[in-house]
């Protein structure tokens, strides 16, 4: 196992939840722990904002902060009337960020390392964008692709070429977090791999060498609490630039 | 600062003085303004310039390859249904790549932001 880094990315089934046609829907590792990130999450907040005190205790202004962070960054980027979008924002921050932290825990599985999953987040971020926009702005969101002032002869092309961008932003915004918590955990495991394979050929010497790459496991762990919440920031605050575009304060 | 010169005027002028006191007025009104003009400015202050130059560069590296990666698919995906081989593959890489590098630079602020074009002029 130790030689193999991309074991800890494995889906277990546990029991068979429902069918779709042939398809069979199972409880798996993965939904495992979306449900345990769901309940910490809640009990988080529920707790945290229990006592309602003056002054905070520790839970308390852990919550509170959570909240501020989240609003100031979707004030900031998607002004006060994106404020309307916030829980949207919230839960999705708190979501990725917490099953991020959750796979830093050894032995754990880390949701965020599969593309399926952060896929079907930027879509629905993607889609919310989409139908929004054109519920708000009806007809003339499309003029999102337009750029004015351009020569009637390559306009077709710009126009598609803006399209393309528009398409491409859920698969800029899924793979960024799936290809950063994927690659931290090998980058992991490999390192980890290494005391164990020095160990195993060298004996006492390997083991003793062995405090080389532990050390960089050390370091690594560091980086990737860095990342953890990098990731879970970034995909909040570009959820809230692309939301932007569907709001966009038009006075 | 300007609460230092203030406190200079005032200090020469007496305080019952009318014209210092419509001066001071103005002045507060003045500070009054400035405070609550400052959160509204906030708005319109694209955070990209706050968001951490390390999560800045994780965005660009993933803007240019998404580009191409849905360029490629669309390409690949219209040979397959047309049956129109290599020539949708090479024509769609072409265009993904240019909205590749469309979308680094809107990452990078270079170019506007595809939302500006909804302002009404």
């Amino acid at each position: 196992m130790a030689a193999d880094p991309i074991h800890q990315f494995r889906i277990v089934e546990f029991f068979p939840v429902a069918h779709i046609g042939k398809t069979e829907i199972a409880f798996t590792n993965s939904a495992l722990f979306m449900l345990a990130a769901v309940v910490i999450i809640t009990a988080f907040l529920i707790i945290g904002t229990a006592k309602k005190g003056l002054v905070p205790t520790r839970l308390q202004s852990a919550a509170e902060l959570s909240y501020e962070f989240v609003a100031t960054t979707v004030r900031s980027t998607a002004g006060s009337e994106g404020m309307k979008f916030f829980p949207f924002v919230f839960t999705l921050f708190m979501f990725v960020l917490t099953l991020n932290f959750i796979g830093l825990v050894p032995y754990t599985f880390t949701v965020t390392s599969h593309i399926i999953v952060t896929a079907a987040l930027a879509i629905m971020v993607f889609l919310t964008v989409l139908l929004y926009g054109l519920y708000r702005h009806g007809f003339h969101f499309f003029n999102l692709f337009v750029p004015k002032g351009v020569p009637i002869a390559i306009l077709p092309l710009i126009v598609f070429i803006e399209v393309l961008s528009f398409v491409s932003r859920p698969i800029s915004h899924s793979v960024r977090l799936f290809a950063n918590m994927l690659a931290g955990h090998i980058t992991l495991q490999v390192f980890a791999g290494f005391i164990i394979l020095m160990g195993s050929a060298m004996g006492a010497i390997g083991w003793i060498g062995g405090i080389l790459p532990f050390g960089m496991i050390v370091i690594l762990m560091a980086l990737e609490t860095l990342v953890a919440f990098l990731q879970a920031y970034v995909f909040a605050i570009l959820t809230c630039i692309y939301l932007n575009d569907a709001i966009h304060p038009g006075h | 600062m300007a609460d230092g010169k203030r406190g200079d005027r005032d200090h020469n002028n007496p305080p019952d003085d009318e014209a210092a006191l419509s001066a001071r007025l103005e002045r507060l009104g003045e500070r009054i303004a400035t405070a609550n003009r400052h959160p509204e400015q906030d708005d319109d202050v694209r955070s990209n310039a706050k968001a951490s130059a390390y999560a800045r560069g994780f965005r660009m590296s993933t803007e240019l390859v998404a580009g191409v990666l849905v360029g490629g698919g669309l390409g690949w995906l219209l040979d397959r249904w047309l049956g129109i081989s290599p020539w949708g593959l090479i024509l769609f890489l072409l265009l993904g790549f240019a909205a590749g590098v469309l979308n680094v630079m809107r990452a990078a602020g270079v170019v506007s932001e595809q939302s500006e074009r909804l302002k009404p002029k």
